[in-house]
């Protein structure tokens, strides 16, 4: 009989807080500056300069900590880990090894067939690598140190998750929880979040772990979800080929949907660690914490709770719209100007969600203002512009973030509420479609949709429709 | 000396140090490096237990600086400390993993 196999998963995850400044020093952490634009001598590694802990890194790491169940060590410190590499220019770089910020956490996790908690490690604190770029032409190395410094939190869980579906369904929840917190926008595709993957696989039944191998750059959730699926084939073909899976680090390519090593164990680097003398401990007072608990915003179960409360909308309505941070946010913003909850989620449920399905976006990436958003509703509901250019004026909304108003009259969709004119067009329809009349007065009502459609098209898609209805029914009875 | 360094030792820790040394300076680097344990082995002689290990020897803590950019764009000032500069980036050897 075959053998059965189970595969063991526990992740490291990397999240790029949200602060304005660096780790240690008071460079800027904004993207996209000319390279090392947000560089000082403490991000450089320049000898003699002194890093000082960025207090809203140390406040953001306890938050997510507390948000996912661990234990605060209130007496934590730095570590130096010492390696070689370009892209760090201390050839070391400050982490946590001993007393790491948060310990002994969990995440809860449901999927289709169970619910599971998945436990947290440790949570800690540490600086971002410069960005290295190989240039080819000159055969040298080049780099930026702008990322240099830039906060992370590493948070390693235990080897609780045995599918791909649960590693995704975990990193989407611990997203969600650190995107609320307000600590990280975790992007994957642009690197605010990134998951290595361990894994191995085992019999069934069997009690020790297999050895496992480490993945690393995947850049999606398709990604993660393909590597591992890979990763566990790969295992379990060279274990009934009778031979061992090697202990290494491996490089997922996502093209090419297959992995190969970049380092193993044996020359596993020895990081050396040591306390890391330049940086004083922290001793987080009952004080400090409590601080921070009392300012925990709003989670995703006390929104969707306050939802029920607050707005009279489905709860599937509010299970999407709470998916995510951002979405929550444009939502609860709009219906404070427009005051008109549901027609807000409609537009959010069905519009955005449909174009950004199309364009493969995610809530955080939309561009749109909950002013403009009120803007388009209210010119609906003024019966401004009818339905169908409404959508088209949503369209720009979502892709270029238009003034709804300035756009209408610019562009002349304004309907046109010049009853006189309508009734002429009208009449003109009438008078030019004889066969759809006689098709209409003898009984086939929906002949008057073409009838409608004529003047839609006539009056260039600016006309009420209930209008156009009733006037076109007035018309047609004059002809019975 | 009571510490003696291996040759295995030796050709490690250049490795690790990035280090390429002569015979000489190797045997030399062995000796210093065998003295200095000798030296530190000194403290174990004192009686440690119950005594909390230390990792700092000043006696502050949380020493902290508020989220604010302070730092302005010095980047011409920062590359004169690169080896070698192109396209405003540090130019070094090439380096892959």
């Amino acid at each position: 009989m075959a053998k059965v196999y189970e595969t063991v998963i526990g992740l490291e995850v990397h999240v790029e807080l949200a602060t304005k400044t660096k780790i240690f020093c008071a460079c800027s952490t904004e993207f996209g500056g000319s390279p090392n634009s947000h560089t000082c001598p403490v991000c450089t590694g320049m000898p003699g300069s002194l890093p000082v802990l960025n207090k809203k890194v140390l406040e953001y790491a306890i938050a997510v900590g507390l948000a996912t169940n661990c234990d605060i060590t209130r007496y934590s410190k730095f570590d130096r880990k010492n390696y070689f590499y370009p892209d760090n220019p201390q050839n070391y770089q400050i982490s946590q090894l001993y007393l790491p910020i948060c310990r002994d956490g969990f995440v809860e996790i449901e999927t289709e067939n169970t619910s599971k908690k998945i436990r947290i490690h440790e949570i800690h604190m540490e600086e971002d690598a410069g960005k290295l770029i190989h240039d080819e032409w000159e055969n040298c190395s080049l780099v930026d140190y702008n990322r240099s410094g830039v906060p992370l939190i590493e948070i390693v869980s235990e080897p609780d998750m045995s599918s791909a579906e649960e590693v995704i369904t975990y990193l989407e929840k611990l997203r969600l929880i650190i995107q609320y917190l307000g600590a990280s926008d975790c992007k994957l595709q642009e690197g605010s979040m990134r998951a290595d993957v361990n894994l191995s696989v085992r019999e069934v039944g069997a009690k020790e772990f297999g050895t496992r191998t480490e993945m690393k750059n995947l850049n999606s959730f398709k990604a993660i979800a393909r590597a591992i699926e890979a990763e566990r084939a790969r295992q379990i073909e060279l274990l009934e080929e009778g031979k061992e899976v090697i202990q290494e680090t491996r490089r997922w390519d996502d093209n090419k949907e297959y992995s190969y090593a970049m380092r193993s164990k044996e020359d596993a680097m020895d990081y050396r660690y040591f306390p890391e003398p330049d940086l004083v401990p922290m001793m987080i007072s009952e004080e400090l914490l409590n601080d921070i608990k009392a300012n925990q915003p709003e989670l995703r179960t006390e929104k969707q709770k306050r939802y029920k409360e607050e707005f009279d909308i489905p709860e599937y309505d509010i299970d999407i719209l709470t998916s995510s941070k951002h979405l929550a946010d444009l939502f609860e913003e709009t219906v404070a100007i427009c005051k008109a909850p549901k027609k807000v989620s409609n537009w959010l449920m069905v519009e955005t969600l449909r174009l950004m399905k199309e364009e493969e976006m995610e809530a955080e990436d939309l561009k749109f203002s909950a002013e403009n958003l009120a803007k388009l509703i209210s010119l609906t509901d003024e019966k401004a512009i009818n339905s169908t250019v409404a959508k088209e004026v949503f369209q720009e909304l979502f892709h270029h973030n238009i003034d709804p108003v300035v756009y209408v009259d610019e562009k002349g969709l304004r309907t046109v509420n010049d009853e006189g004119e309508l009734r002429r067009v009208i009449e003109q329809i009438v008078n030019d479609n004889p066969k759809s009349v006689e098709d209409y007065l003898g009984g086939k009502e929906k002949a008057i949709g073409f009838l409608v459609g004529q003047t839609m098209k006539q009056m260039k898609g600016k006309a009420n429709p209930d209008l156009i209805n009733q006037f076109l029914k007035e018309e047609l009875l004059k002809k019975a | 000396m009571k510490n003696i360094i291996s040759d295995e030792t030796m050709e490690y820790v250049g490795i690790l140090a990035k280090l390429e040394l002569s015979p000489e300076e190797k045997e030399h680097a062995k000796q210093d490096m065998g003295r200095m344990l000798d030296y530190i082995e000194k403290l174990n002689e004192l009686d440690t237990t119950g005594v909390e290990p230390m990792s700092h020897v000043f006696p502050v803590v949380n020493v902290f600086r508020e989220d604010v950019v302070c730092n302005t764009d010095k980047t011409e000032e920062i590359l004169k400390n690169a080896p070698g500069v192109k396209n405003g980036m540090f130019k070094v050897p090439r380096t892959v993993e």
